[in-house]
């Protein structure tokens, strides 16, 4: 399994130095991999703090000096930032809420409660996943539209109340590996199927729900198509949106653009930062276990 | 809740049988009540009703007109469609195997035991959260083809670099890029997936006298098949719908020459720009054929190269 079987067995080293040569080769590989991965965020961060003449220096500066911190301010002054950061809260916040909401809900649902045609349903849940979400977006649209949601955040919202497959999928597998006896033996005590799904089964299943409601939030946040479609006048726009306004507004101010894709990124990279076992647990745990 | 027994009269065993039957359908459907809603108001009916818009010609502002197969007519000699058709297909080509490769290939590196294994995981998966826009705007400035910093980089060896996104040739190549500093993802699973690999599968390997080579292929690579079928399908599913960094960095266009005129960004284009709510359902509903179609054709494929079996 080790890359050391693959040297050349004409090489005289001593095993032990043997060793060592193959995990520095590996560690060096390693290095290299992690560099191209982080290296762009460096560089975003590096352009925000570049003066005009610095940034068409060629070859560029690895670092700039003077860090020019103005430029944030800069960029936080020719866009409405806080307006942008309110929306994309508003979003973010509330949809996250919506999908726990009714992940839980139909994940209990789908899981603990028996009733004729779960499994056919549940089918057609894992069916919708598979559904691109072009066949939907006209029509969704119109819906939307006739409603007169359009230009309001809302037809970006309420269809988080409303369950996502995946999500309902992800909760309904950590709801499973629940023992029925808990539940039984609350129904044989009376308990009501609402009391055991609010009371039991949601404080034992907080970790899903931080993963379904940071995914969410993610989601949001990151999202441009659908603000994009529902979104026309800029005092409702997200950050998403915004920038992209930003961008083809000024495309050749690459400091400024830096500068408001750097705030853009902070909030999630704090969040990430304190949540990330909940987030590769979310990855793993829908991608393998089915 | 019975119409025609009353609550002291004794049920017979069927009318009990019943009323347990409805009030368990009642109960779990009551639980499932906001997916069904979501379901049937913003999945079926959407679903139903693209499918009748693809036969009609519809601008929003006057009623939907049917015109049977006139949109799937017109589809088939529109350039930009074919192009767009084209496009995706390039993309997907290349992008999904690559990036199945490249996770492989990062996955087994970080299987050893290596110091900074956290790390590296929280590393892998830092491109995902930075949003798309950002992702775009910070690789348009990359790939500058006069400042950027590749093309810099190239300068250092000797190389005079392309213009990237400005040349049509290199544009889809770059966005392909740009998708794979997103493989961090699939890297995790992966790494889940190997850590799950029994190791007395290696052992006794090892004992048949298996070189490493052999290892990845008799061992490996079948134990972690089904997690490669999981990328596989998900990243085509996925190619077909590119849209934000195609957007972004041709600013709606899908320029140059149409060389990132992606089917869902022509889709968008058809549907939000032109009000061809027609047109762009049709387009959306040979989308949906050919998702189902390939995922159709990679399950079935699937049976001869994944292995779920682990004993």
């Amino acid at each position: 399994m080790t890359v050391a079987e693959q040297l050349p067995q004409t090489v005289q080293v001593p095993p032990a130095r043997r060793q060592k040569i193959v995990s520095s080769a590996l560690a060096f590989v390693v290095t290299l991999a992690v560099t191209l991965f982080a290296f762009p965020l460096y560089w975003m961060v590096v352009t925000a703090l570049k003066g005009d003449a610095e940034i068409f220096q060629s070859p560029p500066g690895m670092v700039p000096h003077p860090a020019i911190w103005s430029n944030f301010e800069r960029a936080l002054s020719q866009i409405p930032f806080w307006s942008y950061v309110r929306n994309s809260l508003l979003y973010a916040v509330l949809s996250a809420t919506g999908a726990c909401f009714s992940g839980a809900m139909v994940a209990y649902g789908f899981s603990k409660v028996r009733w004729p045609g779960r499994e056919v349903l549940f089918f057609v849940v894992l069916i919708t996943m598979l559904l691109p979400y072009q066949v939907t977006m006209i029509p969704t649209y119109l819906i939307f539209r006739s409603i007169g949601w359009t230009g309001t955040l809302l037809p970006l919202i309420v269809p988080a109340f409303l369950g996502n497959a995946y999500f309902i999928f992800l909760m309904r597998q950590f709801i499973r590996t629940l023992p029925d006896e808990l539940s039984d033996s609350a129904r044989i005590d009376g308990c009501s199927e609402w009391r055991i799904f609010t009371a039991i089964v949601l404080p034992l299943i907080k970790p899903a729900l931080a993963v379904v409601f940071l995914n969410q939030f993610l989601n949001a946040w990151k999202d441009f198509l659908g603000p994009l479609l529902y979104l026309n006048d800029p005092s409702q726009y997200t950050l998403s949106l915004g920038l992209q306004q930003f961008q083809s507004a000024n495309g050749q101010e690459w400091a400024l653009l830096m500068a408001c894709a750097t705030i853009f990124t902070i909030p999630l990279f704090v969040l990430f930062f304190f949540t990330q076992r909940y987030f590769v647990e979310g990855v793993t745990f829908t991608g393998i276990k089915s | 809740m019975s119409m025609t027994v009353g609550p002291s009269a004794p049920l017979s065993v069927q009318a009990r049988k019943r009323k347990k039957f409805w009030n368990s359908l009642g109960l779990g459907l009551l639980f499932v009540s906001p997916w069904l809603i979501g379901f049937l108001t913003l999945t079926l009916y959407p679903f139903f009703s693209s499918l009748y818009y693809s036969f009609t010609s519809y601008n929003i502002l006057s009623p939907a007109r049917w015109i049977g197969l006139e949109n799937y007519q017109k589809l088939m000699s529109d350039t930009k469609f074919m192009a767009s058709i084209g496009n995706t297909l390039y993309y997907t080509v290349i992008a999904v195997p690559l990036g199945v490769v490249l996770a492989v290939s990062l996955a087994l590196l970080y299987n050893q035991k290596l110091p900074g294994n956290r790390l590296f995981r929280t590393l892998m998966y830092v491109p995902l959260i930075v949003p798309p826009v950002a992702t775009a705007l910070l690789w348009q400035w990359i790939f500058n083809p006069q400042v950027g910093l590749l093309n810099a980089l190239l300068a250092r060896i000797g190389v005079v670099g392309p213009t990237w996104l400005g040349d049509p040739h290199w544009s889809k190549i770059s966005l392909i890029i740009i998708a794979q500093w997103g493989v961090g993802g699939s890297v995790l699973l992966l790494l889940a997936a190997l850590q799950d690999v029994p190791r007395p599968l290696y052992e006794a390997a090892e004992i048949d006298g298996a070189n490493l080579w052999h290892k990845f292929v008799h061992v490996t690579l079948p134990m972690i098949s089904p997690v490669v079928l999981f990328i596989s399908i998900t990243g085509i599913i996925n190619s077909f719908q590119v849209f934000t960094e195609a957007f972004i960095v041709s600013g709606g266009e899908g320029g140059p020459v149409n060389s990132t005129l992606f089917y869902s960004l022509y889709l968008f284009q058809q549907g939000f720009r032109y009000f061809h709510m027609g047109y762009a359902s049709a387009m959306a509903w040979l989308l949906f054929l050919a998702v189902l179609i390939v995922t159709l054709i990679v399950f079935r494929t699937s049976a001869r190269w994944v292995i779920y079996d682990r004993s």
